[in-house]
């Protein structure tokens, strides 16, 4: 009997070597930056950051052909977490690196950087393997732990402790709606598991619909979705650049991951009531992240309103409720992650007299003084307003094709609106970049910053359309795997 | 009387509109903002152990210990961020959150 259980937990454990890897790494990162204090963070940085690839790597190897559950059904293990977790570590490695890069030349290095991006991950990989109610806590709470002291990570400065403050209220709210939620599906379904849960969902009930609207709040929250944005320009203002690079990137693949999974998964049985919460929720990002941001002059918050706006797409993706839908989603934020990365490398790289300055003016006539840099940048904004052929497109595209094919035309209508109005900001900033009169040198900036741009803009670009088919492989099977 | 799941449910659903209203409608201090958190987590514990006893279930009193466990942490994260902030401003009033506009 005891032999069987340790065998089976020896087996469990295989699965899940991508968290214990990270895991492993953030405790060990603890001790050793306990024992030699900031000196550590180069290191660490660095460790993290193959860490990070190496649990990209075996989050891919581990995916089994058939969706796997360890733990007694504590976590899935299939082609959906496989695919979500090796974006999110990727994507997370490239914002370390970034970070650490930035710290260093501000002469700002802590050794609780690279440990807390870590634990961040975890988080994010437990969230996206979620399979009951416990598990999803659990994970959300890693992952939004670890961000809060993150944004309030300069703490000599005001901005940024007033953002972690602000971030924490709101996000420990979030995480109150959601858990209320949770405890009334717990209650009207009788389980906390989601295999459970989905047959209870299966015969309807109001108490269900009443916790799938809270705990869709607390998700939709974390996601930044309009109307739960609130939090979103103030956290991307007041944290340090490198850190609200982070934000924008992993963990927002990581909540539409977690959303994707509860709405198709458990709650596949009550479809109709949930598809009018997402086509709500859409509708007013995508508006939302467009007219707000016309007024923005600082390019961090413009940057939030771009993020609201986008994840506006990705919820209209998953509002179509078909296997369509849902690896569109993906394949939405698989695009979105390297060009978001890419522009706030570009934003690392606005630095004057050793301080960081960050208004859209400040970018004016960059195309004479660095050319490169206005080159690379131009190509990313073209493609997250989406302007064809580069790769931005072909992520609309794909959420177009899944919202018409869903029947949602009239939400399809608003999203096309929406990009228009959304291009015309994007469009400022490359004016600004090319014709206005040139402001004053930038600092010349570290290889990082040149490194990490250039790729994002070849990961943009449409010679690499040949990535673009092998991404959507990756996202079909991702999502044929979880569906039922 | 007989005092049921559904008076459980009513305490809890009580205590969770007090905190969510703590949150929004205080405008003094952020120390009664982090006891307005407690108290909505606390409402979900109150929700979860009496669906655990109505259900003759044990998930629920599992989840939670959870709960407990996660508020103790997000306690200690809260209160240090708190803390920078106060070393930086002198003062924690929710007033004075503004040098963002948002």
């Amino acid at each position: 009997m005891e032999a069987e259980l340790l065998a089976r937990l020896t087996a469990d454990l295989a699965w899940i070597r991508p968290e214990l890897l990270l895991a492993g790494f953030a405790l060990l990162g603890t001790l050793v930056g306990a024992w030699m204090g900031d000196r550590a963070s180069g290191l660490l940085s660095g460790l993290c950051a193959i860490a990070l690839v190496v649990a990209a790597y075996f989050a891919w190897q581990v995916r089994p052909a058939e969706p796997h559950t360890v733990f007694n059904g504590a976590l899935s293990i299939d082609g959906f977490s496989a695919y979500a977790k090796t974006v999110i570590a990727l994507a997370a490695a490239a914002t370390l690196l970034l970070g650490a890069d930035h710290f260093a030349r501000r002469n700002e290095r802590r050794f609780e950087f690279p440990v807390l991006i870590a634990l961040s991950a975890v988080g994010m990989f437990v969230m996206v393997s979620a399979n009951d109610l416990i598990t999803l806590y659990v994970g959300l709470e890693l992952q939004s732990l670890a961000a809060y002291v993150l944004a309030a990570f300069r703490r000599d400065d005001a901005r940024s402790s007033e953002a972690g403050l602000k971030y924490f209220v709101l996000g420990a709210l979030a995480s109150g709606l959601l858990l209320y939620g949770s405890s009334l599906i717990y209650g009207f379904a009788g389980s906390v598991r989601f295999d459970e849960i989905a047959t209870a969902a299966g015969q309807g009930g109001v108490g269900l619909i009443f916790g799938l609207v809270f705990l869709v709040c607390g998700l939709a929250f974390k996601m930044s979705a309009a109307p739960f944005h609130m939090w979103t320009p103030d956290v991307y203002e007041g944290a340090p650049t490198p850190v609200t690079a982070f934000f924008a990137a992993a963990p927002k693949l990581a909540a539409v991951a977690l959303l994707a999974r509860v709405l198709y998964g458990p709650f596949a049985g009550l479809e109709a009531q949930w598809q009018q919460v997402i086509i709500a929720l859409s509708g007013i990002s995508l508006l939302v992240g467009a007219f707000i941001a016309l007024a923005q002059t600082n390019i961090k918050r413009l940057m939030a309103y771009s993020s609201i706006h986008n994840m506006g797409f990705a919820l209209m993706a998953l509002a179509a409720g078909t296997e369509k839908g849902m690896s569109a989603a993906l394949i939405y934020m698989t695009i979105y992650l390297p060009t978001t990365i890419g522009a706030f490398a570009g934003i690392l790289a606005m630095r004057r007299d050793g301080k960081d300055v960050e208004t859209i003016d400040d970018l004016a006539g960059l195309a004479s003084r660095k050319p490169w840099l206005a080159m690379l940048l131009t190509v990313l904004f073209f493609s997250v307003a989406g302007i064809p052929p580069l790769a931005g497109f072909f992520g609309k595209l794909v959420t177009f094709q899944a919202a018409v094919d869903g029947g949602l035309w009239p939400l399809a209508v608003v999203a096309a609106l929406a990009t228009v109005i959304s291009a015309a900001y994007y469009l400022n900033i490359i004016k600004v970049m090319w014709v206005n009169a040139p402001a004053p040198a930038f600092q010349s900036s570290g290889p990082t910053i040149a490194v990490t741009a250039g790729l994002a803009t070849l990961l943009v670009f449409p010679v690499l359309v040949v990535g673009f088919g092998w991404i959507e492989q990756a996202a079909l099977f991702a999502a044929s795997s979880s569906f039922p | 009387m007989q005092i049921g799941l559904e008076h459980y449910l009513a305490v809890a659903a009580a205590l969770f509109t007090i905190g969510v209203f703590g949150i929004f409608v205080n405008r003094k201090n952020i120390i009664i903002i982090l006891m307005s958190i407690e108290l909505v987590l606390l409402s979900v514990n109150v929700n979860l152990v009496a669906f655990s006893s109505f259900l003759g279930n044990i998930e629920g009193q599992i989840f939670a210990m959870f709960v407990l466990t996660v508020a103790a942490a997000e306690a200690a994260v809260g209160l240090a961020i708190l803390v920078t902030y106060f070393r930086n401003r002198g003062d924690i009033a929710v007033e004075d959150l503004n040098l963002m506009k948002g």
